[in-house]
């Protein structure tokens, strides 16, 4: 390269090494000779490099031209740069009449795909439309990132309004009741962006055939283990490892599966509905603590093993997060008039509310004062990972008769009921971490007292955020997705190592006996030998006393 | 500052702060003249020692954590900064940027700081350093492995890496430009599960 060569500062010009180029005379004796000499350099300078086209001399013209003109400062530091942005200008000019490749820009493609967005759908629903504007599911992404912008929360505006038409497609794909944009998880690779929808009641697909085709093969499992009861005893002796009853999940529609999400990488990519959370999904959830790499399928590695991939990681800390922080203010909520019928098995936990039409709002400043104000409108998951305690104890009737035929395990003991704090209790109620309050409330602003909004950030959940202004309220998070601890995470530790076997007599090893014991032991034998031989003799001797008689 | 209108200067930062700073745990209160207390198992010992009550200020804690982060996550493209024959460093104004595909890569990015572990590369890797611009730490060795979220935003016109070791640091630059800078939103505390989480 240029400038890693040796100089030869003799030679005229700090020129290219030009390959057969033979070194100049340093000698310029007298006058006319130098007219020579110059006239020489001059010649050299002009002449056209063989790869490039461009000479020397044009090229350092340029370059003075361009310093004259420009006049930076320390320009002797920079010339190699200046060099090599007039080489580069040269170089664009000549591609002006070489069209080669339109090279697409990776920004080119992206605008592509959110250009889907922007087109309008097509007339399907243009009838339908007329009929719905007044009930459109559609949440007004928009107003609530104003809202939220206030309080210095929020995606940049561009995102918000992608986001907005994102949720609009979403909405004439589904058959959808209510939708929310729930808010932003960031990803190593990539970012979520979840919606919370509900369906219309009984437009729902069902999943059941996956369930079925889990019980039957649950169901083949323990035939086979009867078979191997039957057989001998020489097998290995039979685990008695009973895993605990496996919790039912909630019902889609009820408890942590009352919403539904949706969630896309970027506005404009396809939407992916999660699947519902179970309650063992959520109890490991509690227990681990990993990065979201913003693929569904990913695997979650950790210990205790996940059961499921990313999505249902994804989907066990939405509905943590979810009956966590998801408030409102106190009174916009009620609970319906109609007592109803109060199952008694599941207890009394009332799960549906319905907005007041009565509410009236509170001032700003009372939001903030006083945390009372702002309640829960998410039931709260239980330890069991449900939101209403189920007895998992409890056999249904095909189960009664399988465990019949086995030998009848032990019967854990009664599980204690759980119960958790009723639906729309206010945030007061939250028990804080350590001594930091649960939630921290501010106003938006405090110059202008008329507009503020009250704003909430939980300390729980860094990252979910409530705001309050009048009738309008909403529930945001942005952020990585885990819950706030102060010490740090400790994994659970592996379980103990389990016993093989019972230990009993016959595989339990004893000691071996030591000398004195053995030489006790040989001598007793020894004399119990001669005693039995006395014995023998004996007899022989009154055999042999009876034969002789004869 | 606390609301942005009045603002007061911090002390710089001093080792002892840091190294104290370092055994506090918890949130910031908001404060900046609230006092903490240690709550250590050899808080005995320290009396001994000192002879005065271990405290510490928030606003000690809040500088040492400013340079902390600053320390461990403040980072800076590559070629931005140029070092003189004469060892001094200062800004490269003819740095035009990276290119989206220098942009993607980790090793493109360099600490702000001491380099420490310049001299353990091999004298094959140090060959091709340009000495200029090479003089930091690049961003591919940290440990553990991948505390660096790489991200493209806004079509591929925006780089955005966020630190995994203190939630909340974001950098952003815009390829081909000069542009670039972080910024550090977050409750200052320093995410020692990181391992757990990768």
């Amino acid at each position: 390269e240029r400038g890693h060569g040796p100089y030869q500062p003799h030679e005229p010009g700090y020129g290219l090494y030009q390959p057969g180029y033979s070194p100049y005379d340093d000698q310029i004796p007298d006058p006319n000779s130098r007219m020579l000499a110059i006239q020489n350099a001059k010649a050299y300078l002009l002449k056209s490099s063989t790869t490039s086209g461009l000479n020397l001399y044009d090229h350092l013209a340029n370059m003075l031209t361009k310093i004259l003109d420009e006049q930076p400062t320390n320009a002797v530091d920079i010339i190699e740069n200046i060099s090599k942005d007039v080489k580069w200008a040269q170089f664009q000019k000549k591609m002006d009449t070489l069209r080669d490749e339109h090279e697409i820009l990776p920004t080119f493609e992206a605008a592509e795909k959110r250009k889907a967005l922007f087109l309008k759908a097509n007339g399907e629903r243009n009838e339908e439309l007329e009929e719905e504007i007044g009930e459109s599911p559609l949440p007004n992404v928009m107003e609530t990132a104003f809202y939220f912008e206030q309080a210095g929360i929020g995606l940049s505006k561009d995102e918000s309004y992608h986001i907005f038409l994102a949720l609009k497609n979403l909405i004439s794909v589904q058959p959808i009741q209510t939708c929310r944009f729930w808010g932003k998880i960031l990803g190593l690779e990539m970012n979520y962006i979840i919606a919370e929808v509900q369906y219309h009641e009984g437009e729902e697909e069902e999943e059941t055939e996956e369930e079925e085709v889990i019980e039957e093969k649950g169901k083949g499992m323990g035939e086979v283990e009867d078979e191997d009861e039957k057989k001998e005893k020489d097998e290995p002796p039979k685990s008695t490892y009973k895993p605990p009853p496996v919790i039912p999940k909630e019902e889609n529609g009820t408890g942590a599966n009352k919403y539904v999400y949706f969630v896309c990488n970027e506005p404009g990519k396809p939407w992916v509905k999660l699947p519902p959370v179970t309650p063992a999904q959520i109890v490991c959830a509690r227990k681990i603590k990993k990065f979201f790499t913003g693929r569904l399928d990913a695997p979650v590695v950790s210990f205790p093993p996940f059961p499921g991939n990313e999505a249902n990681y994804l989907r066990a800390q939405i509905a943590r997060i979810s009956a966590g922080t998801q408030v409102s203010p106190i009174g916009f909520y009620q609970f319906s008039e109609e007592e109803g019928e109060e199952e008694e098995e599941e207890g009394g936990g009332r799960d549906t509310y319905e907005e007041n039409p009565d509410f009236q709002p509170l001032s700003v400043a009372e939001m903030v004062d006083s945390l009372a104000t702002w309640v829960h409108h998410r039931q709260s998951i239980l330890n069991q990972g449900r939101c209403v305690w189920l007895n998992p104890f409890q056999k249904s009737e095909e189960e009664e008769a399988e465990e019949e035929e086995e030998e009848k395990p032990e019967e854990p003991d009664e599980v204690q009921r759980e119960i958790g704090p009723p639906l729309l209790t206010p945030l007061s109620e939250d028990e804080g971490i350590q001594n930091i309050p649960a939630w921290t409330a501010q106003p938006s602003t405090n110059l202008i007292p008329q507009h503020a909004i009250a704003v909430l950030q939980s300390n729980r959940w860094p990252g979910a955020y409530a705001f309050a202004s009048g009738k309008k309220f909403d529930n945001i998070y942005f952020g990585w997705g885990h819950k706030y601890s102060p010490e740090n995470h400790t994994p659970a530790l592996p379980l103990p190592v389990q016993a093989e076997y019972p230990s009993g007599p016959e595989i339990a090893e004893t000691r071996d006996p030591t000398l004195e014991e053995e030489l006790a032991f040989k001598a007793a034998r020894e004399e119990a030998l001669a005693a039995a031989e006395e014995e023998e003799d004996e007899e022989d001797v009154e055999d042999d006393e009876e034969d002789d008689d004869d | 500052s606390l609301n942005c209108v009045e603002w007061s200067l911090l002390p710089p930062a001093t080792e002892e702060m840091v190294a104290q700073a370092k055994q506090l745990k918890g949130r910031f209160q908001g404060d900046p003249s609230f006092e903490y207390k240690y709550t250590e198992i050899n808080a005995e010992e320290r009396l001994f020692e000192d002879g005065k009550e271990p405290m510490i200020k928030e606003e000690s804690r809040l500088v040492a954590t400013i340079e902390q982060i600053d320390r461990a996550v403040g980072i800076i493209p590559r070629g931005a900064f140029v070092k003189t024959p004469l060892g001094s460093v200062h800004e490269n104004r003819n740095f035009e940027g990276l290119s989206l595909t220098e942009a993607k890569k980790l090793s493109s990015y360099f600490h702000f700081t001491e380099p420490v572990n310049l001299k353990n590369k091999t004298l094959l890797e140090k060959a091709d350093l340009d000495p200029s611009t090479d003089f930091l730490d690049s961003l591919e060795h940290d440990i553990p492995q991948g505390s660096w979220a790489v991200q493209l935003e806004k079509g591929g016109t925006v780089v955005v890496l966020r630190s995994l070791l203190w939630l909340g640091l974001t950098f952003y630059h815009v390829p081909m430009t000069k542009q670039y800078g972080y910024v550090y939103f977050g409750t200052g505390e320093k995410n020692l599960d990181l391992p757990f989480m990768l």
